[in-house]
């Protein structure tokens, strides 16, 4: 059974989002998406310091069966980055709400947010996909 | 009919399993207008015994004695082993190795060949290869333009001595996607790249510069300072190699500081018949940082569920049949066969082996430019060192010699004509570890009596 | 063991060269400086090596392989040693046009067969793959929308059912891609295709019969909607075989198609290749084609067509002319066959694959599209299987091997469940068939009594089933052992 973080924002193409303390917004893939796609195999970052957009391509998630686009949430600069993802790409379907983050952005608009699926959203998007 | 063994029983019992009277019947989905696909035009079939004699007579109209021809294609002694082992019908019927238990003979040789190419190149990774040369070199241009993060440009510099043929190719298939290539020309004097015209282009921004090594004229650029240019303006340096010269020459991976980013070229000279101009084997080498950007089929080294090392294609998801419109490239197939050949090939002849076919094909076109240019008007073109081609000039138009040449059953080498109008007084011959002295001298001959007789004729 | 772990430092096959020549002449800064770090092994073990290679793959020479959309047929031997005239062989690419004759007129004909075949009015031989066919297919679409100055056409249509390399190839020809569904019965979704068609669809790329295994019935509506809209109609024509000599896609409104010749042509599969893919237009299209065709004159003689001729071609795609040495294999092929017996390929392709089907689903299997005729391939899906006995496609797949049987193609296409794509070819005997049915249907059995069997699958080959994660994970693409 998928888990569903109530505390985090979804996007139907799978990205979770969540604001921390400091006003940055942690971005990773879902329960359900890391399920789907299989065995990680490698992850594909934005640079650290580069510019992303909403809603476009920040990066790439790859398994042996599939190679999935990341779309940033959100709009910012990228301030840290999962180093870890590249010994250990496995941790993304052990944890992928918190081990297996993927990058921190500095968000230019938080607003955006607003345009996000909340839990219960995205988990009937997902349910819906299935049929 | 051919190959179909079905007899009147099979037929029989086999629409009555189904529960049709006729095979046309297996057919009444389709619109009936349509059902009108017969040949009409294509002769009746033949026997084998008939088809062979019509393709002898065939074969044996375009047998000449003698030729000197390179441009891209070599000939090269091909050991008997090679073909009698990669004709064997598991190499030559299989598939692809899709099911990796049923196919790691297939398997096992890419890898190899893949570890062959990196050892030759100096590079850190090769791909299962691809169609040809031209195409590799096509391939490596999107590569670069994906791979260059720091560039956001679509315009490459390119050598203008590149193979004339492999620059239209990718222009054909790169010109799509809005990328540009702009040429580099090469000096009258040397037919190497003209560096100071490289200084004028500092400063811009190129994804990649693409240089060839040997050039088309068989000539060998500072390969050294090209590269260190290159990655001093932000650039990747692609590399067109003959990976037949890297038997005496430097490998790419350790051009300049920090050597080629990406590598191709055409393998055919690792025992692949010149066979009309095809199948040959582009091969592509690159640096692991940009292994991802990589086209085409990969084999990796892994293990089974016993632990006992085993062969698999990896990195699958770039491709088309995962990737769909992301993909990396469209392309599907490698030249599995051809992959087969050059790694026996290569296995047979080892370091030492390259080396001699290498320096002695070098050694016979540098005997070879003697004799010729000791011919009253027949001068060498370029200065410089050359690998196994060289560019000899004449004392008229190359096509009317060559065609006095080719009345002696010898094809003396290629009219630059007709690649570059300024250039149609030379030919580009090529002399390999097959040509005997006097296979040389009869060249020389030949030459000498057709610009003797030319000169009677004007 | 790789071939870098046997032999001895020093060791080569001295027979194959003879003693290296100096090259002072050639500046040091140039020169290598130390061995690469090839084999170092002798003429026996190079052979020995490869042989035993050779028999740990499975072939067409060795095993039904029935994979779905590949077409495995008998590679005719004939073929080869046709191709393999020395002759042919030692003929080079740039040789003059007066040398050339015997192996232009090959191609010649060939080209005229192809048309034939297709109901086309221009081939060319050139590309060099079926995606390198359907590269120059996709651009001389562009190259016509850009020469009528119709340069708004920005979209490809494509199935959701077709192979990737349709996209993939629309995408590098600089074209956003649109998918159209497919119906429950397996046709395009014609309803979808109205409202998707406009002033922005530079056309549709297709195959029929579909990548489903069945004959998409309105075809002749799909090429009046997407017509309309002033669009063109691609051919993909990996599926040749179920209606060669039956069909031509020229009649069926095709403007354009690409030819697998490794397929539909007999000519051999290599271990992933080399391929071949033609193409052939109709005459909107012909002054595109990509160059260079062979031309014949009046007096017989035979010319290379080339930018002089045809001045709007999209170019040159290889270095020379393509795959020659497989273009005359398939020029074999057809002089073999003849009229009368590719007239009836499509016809005993076609048989076969529907007693497969039959048989098969006699015997329990649920076939994808029950109530539609099967092609020259058809699609069984495991789903029911996958659900309540725990064992998938990849499972039978893997046990299929141990039965002697390489798999049929499986998960593609990707909107069927656990789907086996299944492709007999007419070089198969019915003996071949039931056999394969019965090491189906004794397989279903296994998966009732003992799944494990399956899963675990395959027990008899080489090797036991392979870590694809780990070949992902842990990349290991060269060997780096003892390097010199």
């Amino acid at each position: 059974m998928a888990e569903f973080p109530e505390e985090l924002h979804y996007q139907e193409s799978h990205e979770w989002a969540r604001v921390e303390e400091d006003g940055s917004v942690t971005v990773g893939i879902s329960d359900h998406a890391q399920d789907e796609l299989g065995d990680v195999v490698f992850v594909e970052l934005p640079e650290l310091d580069s510019e992303v957009v909403g809603k476009q391509e920040a990066g790439v998630v790859e398994s042996v069966k599939a190679a999935s686009d990341i779309y940033s949430p959100v709009s910012g600069t990228v301030i840290a980055i999962n180093d870890k993802l590249e010994d250990t790409p496995e941790i993304v379907n052990d944890s992928p709400y918190d081990d297996g983050w993927f990058f921190k952005i500095s968000p230019t608009d938080l607003d955006e947010l607003a345009s996000l699926l909340s839990a219960a959203d995205y988990k009937k998007s997902c349910e819906d996909d299935a049929h | 009919m051919p190959f179909v063994p079905h007899t009147e029983t099979d037929e029989r019992a086999m629409l009555e399993a189904i529960g049709v009277t006729s095979i046309e019947a297996l057919f009444d989905e389709i619109p009936a207008q349509l059902r009108n696909g017969q040949l009409v035009e294509t002769p009746s079939g033949l026997s084998e015994m008939s088809m062979l004699r019509l393709m002898s007579e065939r074969a044996n109209q375009d047998v000449i004695g003698l030729s000197f021809l390179g441009g891209g294609a070599y000939d090269h002694h091909i050991p008997s082993a090679v073909w009698d082992l990669a004709s064997r019908g598991e190499f030559l019927t299989a598939y692809t190795p899709y099911q990796a238990e049923a196919s790691q003979g297939t398997l096992q040789l890419i890898y190899e060949f893949q570890t062959m190419m990196c050892r030759l190149t100096a590079m850190d990774v090769s791909n299962a290869s691809v169609y040809d040369g031209a195409t590799a070199m096509a391939e490596a241009i999107l590569m670069a333009v994906r791979a260059n993060k720091k560039s956001k440009s679509k315009r490459l510099l390119c050598a203008g001595n590149i193979h004339p043929h492999y620059l239209e190719a990718c222009r054909s298939i790169v010109s799509n996607q809005n990328i540009e290539l702009e040429v580099i020309p090469y000096r009258d004097d040397t037919g190497t790249l003209d560096l100071d015209y490289l200084e004028t282009r500092h400063g811009e921004d190129f994804a990649a510069m693409v240089v060839g090594y040997p050039n088309f004229f068989g000539g060998l650029e500072d390969l050294d300072h090209v590269t260190d240019w290159a990655h001093g303006g932000g650039m990747l340096l692609v590399g067109v190699v003959n990976p037949m010269a890297l038997g005496i020459l430097s490998p790419p991976g350790e051009w300049g500081e920090t050597g080629a980013d990406i590598v191709v070229g055409e393998a055919q000279p690792f025992g692949i018949p010149i066979a009309s101009g095809g199948p040959y084997l582009g091969y592509m080498c690159c640096k692991k940082a940009i292994v991802r950007q990589m086209p085409g089929r990969i084999i990796g080294r892994t293990i089974d569920l016993d632990g006992r090392e085993g062969f698999a294609l990896t990195l699958q998801a770039r491709e088309q049949h995962i990737r769909r419109a992301k993909a990396t490239s469209n392309i599907c197939t490698n030249q599995g066969l051809l992959v087969t050949a050059a790694s026996i090939y290569l296995s047979l002849l080892g370091d030492r082996g390259i080396y001699a076919v290498a320096s002695r094909s070098h050694a016979n076109t540098i005997a070879l430019v003697d004799k010729l240019t000791a011919i009253p008007g027949v001068r060498l073109r370029f200065d410089g060192p050359v690998f196994h081609e060289a560019v000899v000039q004449l004392p008229a138009p190359a096509q009317t010699i060559l065609h006095k040449v080719a009345e002696a059953g010898i094809l003396g080498g290629y009219d630059l004509g007709l690649v570059d109008e300024g250039l149609s007084d030379c030919m580009l011959c090529c002399a390999t570890e097959t040509k005997t002295d006097e296979d040389l001298s009869a060249l020389a001959t030949a030459l000498s009596q057709a610009i003797g007789a030319h000169s009677a004729d004007i | 063991m790789l071939i870098f772990e046997i032999g001895s430092d020093g060791r080569n096959a001295t027979a194959q060269f003879e003693e290296p020549a100096d090259v002072n002449d050639i500046p040091t800064h140039h020169l290598r400086q130390g061995a690469a770090g090839l084999p170092e092994v002798s003429e026996l073990q190079v052979v020995r090596h490869f042989t035993n290679l050779s028999k740990k793959n499975f072939s067409i020479d060795g095993q039904f392989y029935p994979l779905g959309s590949c077409t495995m047929k008998y590679n005719p031997r004939g073929a080869h040693r046709a191709a393999s005239l020395p002759g042919f062989l030692n003929r080079h690419p740039l040789a003059p046009e007066r040398f050339s004759q015997g192996f232009m007129a090959c191609l010649y004909e060939l080209q005229e067969y192809l048309k034939d075949v297709t109901g086309m009015q221009a081939v060319s031989l050139t590309p060099m793959a079926g995606a390198q066919g359907e590269f120059a297919g996709v651009a001389m679409i562009k190259a016509y929308h850009d020469s009528q100055a119709d340069i708004v056409r920005s979209e490809i249509l494509i199935p959701s059912a077709a192979h990737g390399t349709n996209p993939a190839t629309a995408v590098m020809c600089g074209y956003t891609v649109r998918e159209i569904s497919v119906t429950n019965e397996g046709d395009v979704d014609i309803e979808e295709l109205k409202l998707a068609v406009g002033p922005q669809t530079a056309g549709l790329m297709m195959t029929n019969p579909s990548t489903c295994g069945v004959f998409d019935r309105r075809i002749q509506e799909i090429a009046d909607i997407v017509h309309g809209a002033g669009g063109l109609l691609y051919y993909d024509g990996a599926n040749l075989n179920a209606i060669l000599g039956k069909v031509k896609p020229g009649d069926m409104g095709f403007d354009v198609l690409h030819m697998n010749l490794h397929k539909t042509f007999a000519t051999p599969h290599g271990g992933g290749g080399p391929g071949s893919g033609p193409v052939g237009v109709n005459d909107k299209l012909s002054p595109f084609v990509p160059t260079p065709v062979v031309g014949q004159r009046d007096d017989g003689s035979y010319f290379w067509s080339d930018r002089d001729q045809l001045p709007l071609s999209i170019g040159r795609l290889s270095t020379f002319m393509g795959n020659a040495g497989i273009l005359l294999r398939a020029y074999a092929y057809a002089r073999l066959l003849g009229r009368e017996g590719m007239n009836r390929v499509g016809e005993y392709a076609t048989l076969n694959a529907n007693y497969m089907a039959t048989r098969l689903e006699q015997a329990g299997f649920q076939l994808a599209y029950p109530d539609r005729r099967a092609t020259h391939e058809f699609i069984v899906t495991l789903a029911k299987e996958a659900k309540e006995l725990g064992v998938n496609a990849m499972d039978f797949a893997k046990r299929l091997l141990d039965y002697g049987y390489h798999a049929p193609t499986t998960y593609f296409p990707l909107l069927i469940a656990e789907c086996l794509l299944i492709e007999p070819t007419e070089t198969e005997s019915r003996e071949e068939i039931d056999g394969f049915v019965n090491a189906m249907i004794s397989i279903l059995e296994e998966a009732h009594r003992t799944p494990e069997i399956l899963k675990a699958a395959p027990h008899t080959m080489p090797v036991k089933r392979l870590d694809d994660v780990k070949a992902a994970r842990d990349l290991d693409l060269a060997f780096k052992g003892d390097a010199n």
